[in-house]
């Protein structure tokens, strides 16, 4: 990180500069969508400001000229509509979306070191100045218009004005030392100390220019009972050798120039006046990029004796321009100059710094060390404690107490270090608007956008991913679900439609839905179409939640023409896809004419998950705990057997279907009959139950998941892999998976003892 | 030990750079995100000079300076202002409410330096 540093001081800041940058523009997007809607406050308008106006400092701050410029001129409109000069119609809320792409996008040049055309951005340049010239026809609009034409401009007259005092203080001044004498007459008002100036600080600094001569003058210091200790009763007379020019010591009083009443002068060697200035003013000197306040009865006074009148007007523009000479002075002169203040800052700037802050920003790959470590030691330790409880070490000894502490903290320790890469949904919830908004304009459908729960967390990977899925679902909801605001009115709807997009944590997982109050899912088109594509058999019988679900089937689309909304080539089958790898499952519930619904649920981390260690035909599996209900023995009586060969067991009055795991896995052995081993009432995403038939638990116990894809090749019915305490590798089950897989029934197990509207029932489900 | 200063910012990337620029010259630093956490950082800690943005949520830089200079224990302290060039108006509220100085954004090291020796030497 430190050698960054080498060319530019502030490198280094560029990775904090553009992760604040995206999540500004993230905040932003959200605060635009706001201001769409109408539902805003003031505060919404200065947030979107205040991101603008940080995203155009840290800009200057790396010399990136062109989001420098843009977001100058963003700030600009944005200031105005602030201010309540500008009101937030329609057409300025385009033009404001609009710059925010164009914002969004130069960062994305800037941090890919790449320059955008020369014309890039004009449009809404053009637009903003179009709101602008509307508005104000005064200076305002004048200065935002050309920032950076302006910068070459105003550069010009403040070297001139250095060229000029440079020549006014040295060619008459060729005294016998070479030094130039200055006489500064120097008289503080009190406002100098209400503003926490300090002149012993002056006068150390003008000591530092070259030889002085102080002579103070106290007359005016009054009795000490009527002496008012917060007044200024001094004044001083300096004589001032120097070889430094008169920029030099106009700066020395720059904060205080109006605070006090001063006067310099410069003297030849006989000690005759060669040039007078009675409080120059600021633009005079060096343009330093910092100064001293400018009182409000002395500011026309002072702009007019330092500039032509007529650019008085430019000033705001003038003094704009310090950005970017001033950063290129920098990065010119840090090399040799900025050397002498780098060494000391590496060492100091370790840590001890910043007792107050609140958060930091640290590397996502240190965080993923620090998951995979602990995962490790996850592991590490319950090897450890399998070891302690199989060897001859009494159960008394502290060994047994040290190791369930050392188990708890662990535990403590996972659950913590899990958090830090806990992220709320929002970050992603909060891209939605801005799609709703644009896809229903182009579809030219009314359409609320309700979100819920924006600050569930979920794993940051998690997050990442959902985007497209999430993305997807709402164009598509926008897309198919919701009707034309005429078709809504025929079918005695409101006119506008509305998306709700909701976040909850729901055992142990994250449960997200996004539901439409549209027309639902055409169930008789998705069936033909279906068949047609030969997604399913022409004599198949489909639940109506069955066929609801053949959208995901992959090629799947029952758009009549292909929009460019929807259409994109991917399908919902690409959705499913990328929600199954993240461990996570999707549905569909449709309810003709009154809306769809979609159903998403993920585990909330892709690294552990705690497990119920299974047996089944002499196995070890894992079933997730989160998806366990119970686990019972059922009596004989309960079990009920299939025409096919399948089981159910009854469980309080309910069937449930059992999955008898050893033969889905086509395992030799293992328990068969329900009532002699155990059934695990495990539930699926749908929220359907099914008993997974196992021959015995072993041990509950958290294991971190290695996927199995990358490792190996995705095997159906298992989601993942974990190594146990042991060493040994051991599968996880995915419990939906199976409750799908038909089981490999072996003739002859036919049981006569059934009632067929069981089956159908069964069937049903 | 050095001198103390304090850094309010409600860019993170802004108290960065003030805060490495700062500690670089020995200065110790605290920093704070808006003025109602700079108040509360400030509750028992004195520093020697406090630099604040204008710009930020919760409270502003100004009312900051306000809140400070009512506070008799930094009735004396100096305050700058961090601020960019189209802050003009800005620039004059800092001064009302008793700031010592500005500092325009964005910032090269020495400068940064140069002004902050100048009220804190």
């Amino acid at each position: 990180m430190l050698p960054a540093a080498h060319d530019d001081p502030f490198a280094q800041f560029k990775v904090t500069f553009f992760e604040e940058c995206s999540e500004l523009l993230a905040d932003m997007e959200q605060h635009l969508a706001d201001l769409e809607s109408g539902s805003y406050e003031n505060e919404t308008l200065h947030a979107i400001f205040r991101a603008v106006h940080s995203i155009k400092a840290g800009a200057g701050a790396f010399s990136f000229s062109r989001l420098v410029t843009f977001s100058h001129k963003f700030e600009y409109l944005l200031d105005e509509l602030r201010t309540g000069k500008l009101t937030a119609d329609d057409g300025l809320v385009e033009t404001l979306f609009r710059s925010f792409d164009i914002l969004s996008d130069l960062v994305g040049f800037a941090q890919n070191g790449e320059a955008p055309d020369e014309d890039y951005g004009q449009g809404a340049l053009d637009q903003i100045s179009g709101y602008l010239n509307g508005e104000t026809v005064t200076a305002a609009a004048a200065s935002a218009d050309e920032p950076e034409a302006n910068i070459p401009e105003a550069s010009i007259p403040v070297e001139s004005a250095e060229a000029a005092s440079e020549a006014a203080g040295q060619s008459p001044d060729a005294d016998k030392n070479g030094l130039k004498h200055f006489r500064i007459e120097f008289t503080p008002r009190e406002a100098m100390y209400r503003h926490a100036n300090e002149p012993l600080l002056i006068i150390r600094e003008l000591k530092d220019l070259g030889k002085t001569e102080t002579t103070i003058d106290t007359s005016r210091l009054p009795a000490l009972h009527i002496m008012e200790p917060e007044d200024a009763y001094f004044s001083w007379v300096f004589d001032l050798w120097t070889e430094y020019g008169r920029d030099e010591v106009d700066e020395v009083f720059e904060f205080v120039i109006d605070d006090c009443d001063l006067t310099i002068v410069t003297l030849d060697d006989n000690n005759n006046v060669v040039e007078v200035d009675v409080s120059p003013g600021l633009d005079s000197g060096e343009d330093s990029g910092f100064g001293f306040f400018v009182s409000d009865d002395k500011l026309s006074a002072g702009e007019v004796s330092d500039a032509p009148p007529a650019e008085a007007v430019a000033e705001k523009t003038a003094s704009g321009l310090v950005v970017e000479p001033d950063v290129k002075k920098a990065s010119v002169s840090a090399t040799p100059e900025g050397a002498v203040q780098k060494p000391a800052a590496p060492a100091a700037a370790g840590p001890g710094a910043a007792p107050k802050a609140s958060s930091i920003r640290v590397d996502v790959d240190r965080v993923d060390r620090l998951v995979n470590m602990v995962g490790e030691l996850v592991i590490t330790q319950s090897m450890l404690a399998q070891e302690v409880e199989n060897s001859t070490i009494p159960p008394t000894d502290r060994v047994f107490t040290g190791m369930d502490e050392l188990s708890t903290h662990i535990r403590d320790l996972q659950e913590d270090v899990m958090s830090i890469r806990m992220q709320p949904v929002k970050s992603v919830f909060s891209r939605m608007p801005r799609i709703v908004r644009d896809v229903s304009k182009k579809l030219g459908k009314k359409v609320k956008l309700i979100t819920e729960g924006e600050s569930t967390e979920v794993d940051k990977t998690v997050i990442e991913e959902l985007a497209d899925p999430l993305t997807h679902m709402i164009r598509n909801s926008l897309d198919h679900g919701l009707e034309t605001p005429a078709e809504r009115l025929e079918a005695g709807k409101t006119e506008e439609g509305s998306i709700r997009l909701s976040a909850e944590h729901r055992g142990g997982r994250i449960v997200i839905e996004i539901a439409d109050d549209g027309r639902g899912i055409n169930r008789e088109k998705v069936l033909h179409l279906a068949r047609e594509k030969g997604v399913v058999s022409e004599d198949a019988t489909l639940s109506n939640n069955e066929i609801d679900n053949l959208i995901f089937a992959p090629g799947f689309s029952t758009a009549d023409e292909v929009t460019d909304l929807s259409g994109r080539g991917v399908g919902m089958d690409v959705v499913r896809r990328n929600i199954q790898t993240l461990g996570g499952r999707v549905s569909v519930h449709s309810q003709p004419g009154a809306g769809t619904r979609f159903q998403l649920t993920l585990p909330l981390t892709l690294a552990v998950l705690d497990g119920m260690i299974v047996s089944v035909a002499g196995e070890k599996f894992v079933v997730p705990i989160s998806s366990i209900l119970e686990t019972v023995r059922p009596p004989e009586d309960d079990v009920e057997r299939m025409v096919d060969g399948s089981c159910v067991v009854r469980i309080r009055g309910e069937y449930i279907p059992v999955v008898p795991t050893a033969r889905v896995f086509n395992f030799a052995g293992g328990e068969q009959d329900p009532s002699k081993g155990l059934v695990i009432l495990a539930e699926t995403e749908g929220g359907r139950v099914v008993g997974l038939l196992v021959d015995e638990l072993s041990g509950q116990q958290q294991v971190v998941i290695k996927s199995l894809e990358t490792n190996y090749k995705a095997v159906q019915g298992i989601a993942s892999a974990t190594i146990l305490g042991n060493g040994s590798v051991c599968l996880i089950l995915d419990v939906d998976a199976l409750a799908k897989m038909p089981a490999l029934i072996p003739a002859g197990t036919m049981n006569s003892n059934i009632h067929k509207n069981m089956a159908a029932q069964v069937a049903a489900e | 030990m050095g001198k103390r200063i304090m850094a309010v910012d409600d860019s993170k990337t802004m108290r960065d750079m003030v805060s490495f620029t700062l500690k670089g010259a020995g200065y110790d630093v605290l920093v704070a995100d808006d003025g109602v956490n700079a108040l509360s950082a400030l509750v028992g800690e004195d520093v020697d000079l406090i630099i604040t943005d204008v710009n930020m949520p919760n409270m502003n830089g100004i009312e900051l300076v306000q809140k400070l200079r009512s506070d008799p224990r930094f009735r004396a302290t100096p305050i700058l202002i961090l601020t960019t060039e189209s802050d003009d108006s800005l620039k004059q509220q800092g001064r009302a409410a008793g700031a010592t100085g500005w500092i325009v954004k964005p910032f090269v090291p020495e400068k940064l330096l140069k002004v902050v020796n100048k009220v804190c030497a």
